[in-house]
């Protein structure tokens, strides 16, 4: 077994932030033409000069806390220092841990399902310009161009210590992360680019890489999972791993080389001498934490206890905001937790990810999921009915009982009916009810017949005990 | 009643028309000072002067005229750069909004050193700037186009920029009161930054009424400028000098050159015979100073200048070639020797393993002298030293020896670390040049300051 460390340096955009982190520009920058939301100041002209944006501070104490992390009482920010075509000022405002000066949150940690990943530290910062390559991707496009309007956008960056080993695990952190920063109310992850990360990875035997601009969850695994077979085939070959930045080709599905990296680049850090430290006082980090929205370890303790459900679905339903407030607003409407909590993991998630939709954008609201599961328990329609009429519930928006009107399916329960057909095809098939009386698997193929004959419209469970009872008779 | 021309036009009995002819003839006489770097054309500036008229602001119709490193909407804003030679500002900085608001019409831009590095104006792009009294000479630095805008008449007042002495070294080789404010009383926004925590905006003025006017009005909290701060400047009222305190730098005043001591120690002389109290006060830290101004003014300098990249505005080299190659040869052509030299220098300074044997050490010193003021400023009212060191020098004569030239600023560096105001006035003449004095006061006594400065101008020349 290879030893594998991973770490990870997530920068999250705070896309509940009106304004830019220092100057007066919206923040909300999708959609907008080129270069349209800019000033002075995420211009970089001569002469602007950046001015706090003190929203972001609470924000990111907000984070600090909940992540159990050390806060810093003097807010500092230094300039760091390289040349790149994005930089509008070549350099970057962000924080550092150097002589005076401090990142906004030191330390803290991230629990996920079996174990802890440990924050190093969490630094405000700005965000580049966003470059496009129009003839290619960044290391094949002839020329560049270059919009702004993402220039200055406040960010935190959230850096761990290598604590992770898997590919998945780190996939379940950024999911964690980002449960915990919407449920905080700073960010939205489900906007493009809000949640991006870069991971550290080295296999025993390497040295370390880092792979730049993951730009979701599922990505993160991936990129992380052909790093480490990358690294383990090098090594294995006796090539050696070196220490390099890559970067995430998320079209291509690989990471490709961009720079060897023989030592730490030297950013040059100094204290921005335009913006004055701000001093965190007691009170305030009081006020904040006496505001503190339920997090995410809380409300699946809650959901637990006041909903009956269990570890794992409360996990699941919590680690997406979406889904858990979702849940939620179902239980409003229908009393059978568990139900509630089962049909949407099991049955109407799967359903959304098959068309990469977001819960916000499905059209079968908690109302209609309530009416679907009351149906359901009061026999008027089987859970077969039922699944085939969530899909059409949530891409068209049609209401259980409109569909059940449309088209005719109801539960199957007049037993004499049910009894004939289930004779019907017991002397169809002979041969297979030979063989179901030695083996009781085979009559799942019965109940399939059965079910076929009557238009899914029977209860899979009742099929069952009924031909069981008439082949033991045989 | 500040500024005479404000009421005369006001009155009537001087019109635009003759008020910007004959500016614009003296603009033409003096010409081969090389004080402008670019100014508006005369019908405009007649019409705006007409225009401004109408609104009775404080300085309604006067022309000002602005360093090249401040912003003016719709104007070039160079730095005597050539990086910035074709640079229009698409704004207004703070200052130039609050007195446009006031009904000032600004006349042109003036020559600077580039980026404001140098203390002769002899590193602008555009040619150095002469002294009016001898022309063979400088006009000191970096605001050397400001000043001499002023001591030619061209204008009364103008504004210049003071990162270690660019305001009070030409005000005192031409003859004139030049103001550094305190800092963070005067906001940056808009003024392209060489050294943002040693530099501010300041005025040029004939008479110390006008320098205190100008201040008043350009002075002030900015939201743009998180490093101004709420407090006002203390007023300053008519002073007594039988109960004044004035302690003499006396260190620094021996190591000035012969005529430009004596000339001080006439000033104080006659302080003195007035009843002012003299103390001799030693500096003692002088020959830490400029290295840690230097070392600091450089580091923010490298840092500030990166953005000069000939992307998003400035020059940028013809050609082909990947970014770096791009980027490296148009900074290249874009920055003279001074400017790359300080960037240089500043890198270095700020790269690791030198950062805490140099920056840090400067920020020491500056912390040291900060205290050393402060504690001579409970015992004395105000400081006084010569400006400059020397008088003014031929042009050429310190421009390749980058040290001695440095060490001109001695004097005037000590106010930009501690923050603390510091103005030039005018107190008399070696031969056809000019000398001038020094004050430096406690934080926010700008007014106080300037006040002095006027009777102390008054008691050296009588009064006019």
């Amino acid at each position: 077994m290879y030893l594998t460390m991973i770490g990870l340096e997530v920068h999250t955009h705070l896309t509940s932030l009106k304004t830019k982190l220092f100057c007066s520009c919206p923040s909300d920058y999708v959609g907008k033409p080129p270069n349209s939301n800019v000033c002075p100041v995420c211009l970089g002209l001569p002469g602007a000069i950046p001015v706090f944006n003190e929203t972001a501070l609470k924000f990111a104490l907000m984070v600090g806390l909940a992540l159990g992390s050390r806060i810093s009482d003097r807010i500092t920010f230094v300039r760091k220092h390289y040349f790149y075509p994005d930089m509008s000022k070549n350099y970057q405002i962000s924080q550092y841990d150097g002589p005076g000066t401090e990142a906004v949150a030191m330390g803290g940690e991230v629990k996920l399902r079996d174990k802890k990943i440990r924050i190093r530290r969490i630094n405000i910062e700005e965000d580049p310009a966003k470059s496009i390559y129009p003839t290619g991707s960044m290391l094949t496009s002839t020329y560049t161009m270059l919009d702004y309007n993402r220039s200055g956008v406040g960010m935190l960056e959230i850096v761990t210590e290598p604590d992770m080993s898997e590919p998945r695990e780190a996939r379940e952190f950024i999911e964690k992360l980002r449960s915990i920063l919407e449920h905080l109310g700073v960010c939205d992850g489900s906007i493009e680019g809000a949640i991006r990360a870069d991971a550290n990875v080295s296999v025993e035997g390497g040295e370390r890489v880092e792979v730049k601009n993951i730009g979701s969850a599922k990505d993160v695994e991936s990129a992380i999972t052909y790093e480490i077979s990358r690294q383990r085939a090098a090594v294995s070959q006796g090539l050696g791993v070196r220490r390099e930045t890559r970067h995430w080709d998320s079209e291509r599905r690989v990471t490709v080389p961009l720079r060897t990296k023989e030592t730490d680049e030297d950013y040059r850090y100094f204290p921005d001498p335009d913006l004055p430290p701000i001093q965190v006082t007691a009170s305030l980090i009081e006020d904040i934490k006496s505001s503190m929205p339920e997090l995410p370890d809380q409300r699946i303790q809650r959901f637990m206890a006041q909903y009956g459900i269990n570890e794992y679905n409360a996990t699941v339903l919590v680690m997406d905001k979406g889904l858990a407030d979702f849940y939620e607003r179902v239980t409003l409407h229908y009393n059978n937790y568990p139900k509630v909590a089962s049909l949407l993991i099991n049955d109407y998630l799967r359903w959304l990810n098959e068309k990469d939709m977001k819960i916000s954008q499905s059209k079968a609201g908690p109302e209609q999921v309530a009416e679907l599961l009351r149906m359901l328990e009061n026999g008027t329609i089987t859970i077969k009915i039922a699944k085939e009429f969530l899909p059409r519930m949530i891409y068209e928006g049609k209401s259980p009982r409109e569909l059940m009107e449309a088209t005719n399916m109801t539960a199957l329960r007049d037993m004499t009916i049910l009894e004939d057909i289930v004779n019907q095809v017991l002397a169809e098939n002979p041969e297979v009810v030979k063989k179901a009386k030695a083996d009781s698997k085979v009559i799942h193929f019965l109940v399939g017949q059965v079910m076929k004959k009557t238009g899914k419209r029977a209860e899979p469970e009742t099929v069952y005990k009924l031909i069981e009872e008439k082949i033991a008779r045989i | 009643m500040n500024l005479e021309t404000v009421r005369k036009l006001i009155e009537g009995s001087l019109t635009p028309e003759d008020y910007v002819n004959s500016t614009f003839d003296k603009i033409e006489k003096f010409r081969n000072l090389n004080a402008f770097t670019y100014l508006e054309s005369r019908d405009k500036v007649i019409l705006e002067v007409k225009e401004s008229l109408k609104n009775r602001g404080r300085l309604a119709g006067l022309l000002v005229a602005v360093k090249d490193n401040i912003s003016v909407k719709g104007m070039p804003t160079t730095c005597g750069s050539r990086m910035l030679k074709n640079y229009i500002s698409p704004y207004d900085a703070t200052v130039i909004k609050k007195l446009k608001a006031e009904g000032a019409v600004i006349l042109g831009k003036t020559n600077m050193d580039e980026f404001a590095m140098g203390s002769t104006t002899e590193t602008s792009f555009f040619g150095p700037v002469r002294n009016p009294w001898d022309p063979s000479r400088t006009a000191g630095g970096s605001s050397g186009g400001s000043a001499v805008a002023v001591a030619t008449d061209i204008v009364k007042v103008s504004l210049g920029s003071d990162t270690g002495g660019s305001i009070r070294a030409p005000a005192s080789f031409t003859g004139i009161f030049g103001l550094k404010p305190s800092y963070g009383t005067v906001s940056r926004y808009g003024l392209v930054a060489y050294a943002n925590s040693l530099e501010q905006i300041g005025p040029f003025a004939q008479t110390a009424e006008d320098l205190a006017l100008i201040y008043g009005l350009i002075s002030g909290e900015d939201p743009r400028d998180s490093t101004t701060v709420k407090e006002r400047p203390i007023d300053g009222n008519s002073i007594d000098m039988r109960s004044l305190r004035v302690g003499l730098l006396v260190d620094i005043n021996e190591a000035s050159e012969p005529p430009v001591r004596s000339k001080i120690n006439d000033v104080v002389n006659r302080l003195s015979d007035q009843g002012t109290i003299v103390k001799e006060v030693k500096l003692g830290l002088s020959d830490y100073v400029v290295p840690a101004y230097y070392v600091i003014a450089m580091s923010e300098a490298s840092s500030n200048l990166a953005r000069y990249d000939g992307v998003r505005y400035g020059h940028s080299i013809d050609g082909d070639g990947n970014w770096r190659e791009v980027y490296g040869k148009t900074r290249g052509e874009g920055f003279g020797t001074e400017v790359k030299r300080r960037i240089l220098l500043g890198s270095f300074i700020l790269s690791a393993g030198y950062y805490e044997q140099y920056y840090l050490k400067a920020l020491k010193v500056r912390t040291m002298l900060i205290r050393q003021l402060n504690s001579f400023l409970r015992e004395v009212d105000v400081l006084i030293s010569p400006t400059m060191p020397i008088l003014p020098p031929k042009l050429g004569e310190l421009i390749d020896d980058p040290v001695r030239m440095y060490m001109i600023d001695v004097n005037t560096v000590i106010a930009n670390l501690t923050g603390l105001p510091a103005l030039s006035v005018p107190v008399g003449e070696v031969g056809a040049l000019k000398v001038g004095a020094q004050l430096i006061g406690s934080y926010l006594s700008d007014l106080f300051l300037i006040s002095l400065a006027g009777t102390v101008h008054e008691s050296m020349h009588g009064r006019e």
